[in-house]
């Protein structure tokens, strides 16, 4: 159940609270976010649309504790995120939450499996252990057989599917992806909307995910739209909510 | 370790760019051994030279002192034992192959020079022969000589001019590193034997051992006043203020290494560092990646001064390499015997490595100081 009234019993994983996010430019206050509330419970995938600079990406950055707040609260899981140090912050990240961007974001330098290893480099595994992880993520996006190659040396769909391995691989709290299919062709874009659903309904992962497509959006549990600052609930028909 | 995949992989991201700022330290570090060891060869003399023997020369260069001054000397308070040595100054071959000669009386050279090395054979089997010699190790190497080798010699003109023979006897080494193994040791009975008669019973200078080192300065005034309105008199000074005013006479070689050596790794600091800003700034993405997916910004600047302090051992290691194999090439022809201690080899990797550190700070301050959502928004 996702609610942005405020209303939620606070049981859910994701907790927010007037949230405010105001930036300064040229003398200017601009205010991306205003007094958002938003409560996700575990296994929802949660889209969230609405037109540039409507502060989604702002959203998921105060969520994903890659930005803080103005004013206001974000829970996770009990965790208070925008009370953490920025050290608390950082390890708290790297425990619950996998990120998965627009523009891949992969190192070029590194394989696939090296950049699914990544974030198990911070934990306590073991060198075999990392790998059965590695692997085991890789073969989940179906890039099992493509662990050696390098980013330059696959298709756009296929480094964002190794994104999303990344994202997964230490199998955090939650997923937060960032248009994950704008830079896609459709049959692209669906074959990572197919990965996300799976991950969501066969995993039970719960996911954000910010989207300017409609066909994206349609394949999440929860439509929200966000506009000048505010949210609200699209009551799945994102159409409607695009008209 | 764990972390050594990604750290070399950010080294290959541009490899001609990591090959040409190893190569600017390589080059940076080979000047700075050549320069070491040309600072080491002059110094050498300084640093091994005997804290407690004074050098007694005449009050100019050319100004020989007459044999019996030895007796005097040794009786001086203060003195334990002299010896004296005279310049030969002969050529072998070509004038270019210039190295040192000296006529000495064998045994008390023996005892006053320990650091100078030599069989017990081969020692007794150059006593034994008016014309043996005993030849540093370097020096033998240098001209391929070796025990029972001749080895013709024109005297200077002073001496006569027909081809003086010499047997190697003996070959010598040091017993520490710097220890001069270029010189050519002949018996002065056998330069007093075939020399002109106004070549005998004068040495070119003596060699004093001290009871006392601290009692130096004393002593040395003892001698001087001892011969003080003579037709000979002296000038004594400790071995280590003899060779220092030698090296002097070639110039402030401290400051000329320290000054070259300053501009050097000035430049490569600048050059480092604008290198290592640039690899910051063009891959400022993937840093934010590394911070959101966990990474802590200690573990970013970190990152980034490994990279710039491995460019520089690597370039500083193989630098001093090719510096230390250019160095036993003998360039000098054994004028000045260029040496490269390790001590200086580690000095020249510890300058490399805080040359790489200082011209990665910045940079990697700034990739530590890197706003996630910032750097994520650039892309």
């Amino acid at each position: 159940m996702v609610r942005v009234d405020g209303n939620g019993n606070g049981e859910g994983l994701i907790r927010v609270r007037g949230l405010d996010k105001s930036y300064r430019r040229g003398g200017e206050e601009i205010h991306v976010l205003q007094g958002l509330n938003l409560d996700v419970e575990r296994g929802e995938f949660v889209a969230f649309m609405g037109p540039s600079g409507s502060g989604k990406t702002t959203l998921l950055n105060l969520v994903g504790g890659l930005d803080v707040p103005t004013a206001g609260t974000v829970t996770v899981a009990g965790d208070e995120i925008t009370r953490m140090s920025r050290r608390k912050l950082t390890r708290w990240r790297a425990r619950h939450v996998g990120f998965v961007f627009q523009a891949y974001n992969l190192i070029p330098v590194l394989t696939a499996y090296r950049n699914v290893e990544l974030p198990l480099l911070l934990t306590s595994l073991s060198r075999r252990e990392r790998r059965e992880h590695g692997e085991a993520a890789l073969r989940a996006v179906g890039l099992e057989d493509r662990m050696h190659h390098f980013p330059r040396q696959l298709s756009g769909g296929q480094e964002q599917r190794v994104a999303i391995a990344r994202a997964i691989v230490a199998d955090p709290t939650f997923l937060l992806c960032d248009e994950p299919t704008g830079d896609l062709d459709r049959r692209s874009a669906e074959e990572i909307l197919d990965i996300l659903s799976a991950l969501v309904s066969d995993h039970g992962k719960t996911i954000l995910m910010v989207t300017h497509d409609p066909k994206a959006a349609e394949r999440a549990s929860a439509l929200l739209h966000l506009d000048k600052g505010v949210l609200f609930e699209a009551h799945r028909q994102p159409q409607e909510v695009m008209a | 370790m764990r972390y050594l995949p990604l750290l070399l992989a950010n080294l290959r991201r541009r490899k001609i760019r990591t090959v040409l700022t190893i190569g600017s330290f390589a080059v940076a570090l080979f000047l700075f051994g050549l320069l070491f060891a040309l600072r080491s060869g002059l110094r050498q003399g300084i640093d091994v030279a005997g804290a407690d023997r004074l050098m007694v020369m005449g009050t100019s260069l050319v100004q020989m002192l007459p044999l019996p001054y030895l007796g005097r000397i040794e009786r001086i308070p203060g003195v334990e034992q002299v010896t004296h040595a005279t310049w030969f100054g002969g050529v072998y071959q070509d004038p270019k192959n210039f190295f040192v000669q000296f006529a000495i009386d064998p045994e008390p050279w023996r005892v006053m020079y320990p650091e100078y090395v030599v069989d017990d054979q081969e020692w007794a089997d150059f006593v034994a022969d008016r014309q043996g010699i005993v030849v540093g190790a370097k020096l033998a190497e240098r001209f391929g000589w070796e025990v029972g080798s001749h080895i013709p010699l024109m005297p200077p003109p002073y001496l006569g001019n027909t081809m003086w023979d010499f047997t190697v006897r003996g070959i010598y080494r040091g017993n520490q590193p710097g220890v001069d193994e270029t010189q050519f040791w002949m018996q002065y009975d056998y330069i007093q034997e075939n020399g002109p008669d106004y070549f005998r019973g004068i040495v070119g200078w003596y060699a004093v051992r001290l009871a006392d080192p601290e009692a130096a300065a004393q002593v040395a005034q003892a001698i001087d006043e001892e011969f003080r309105n003579s037709a000979n008199e002296t000038r004594s000074q400790t071995e280590a203020a003899f060779v220092t005013g030698w090296v002097r006479q070639m110039g402030n070689i401290e400051f000329l290494v320290f000054a070259i050596g300053s501009v050097v790794f000035f430049t490569l600091l600048l050059v480092t560092g604008n290198t290592m800003a640039i690899a910051v700034r063009e891959r400022t993405s993937e840093l934010a990646v590394l911070k959101a997916v966990g990474y802590s910004d200690l573990f970013v600047l970190g990152l980034v001064l490994a990279e710039s302090a491995l460019i520089a051992l690597a370039g500083g290691a193989m630098g001093l390499w090719l510096a230390s194999g250019v160095v036993g090439l003998d360039l000098t022809q054994g004028l000045i015997l260029l040496f490269l201690p390790r001590g200086s080899m580690a000095g020249g990797l510890a300058v490399a490595l805080a040359t790489g550190l200082l011209a990665g700070l910045l940079p990697a301050l700034g990739a530590m100081n890197l706003s996630v959502v910032d750097a994520l928004r650039r892309v």
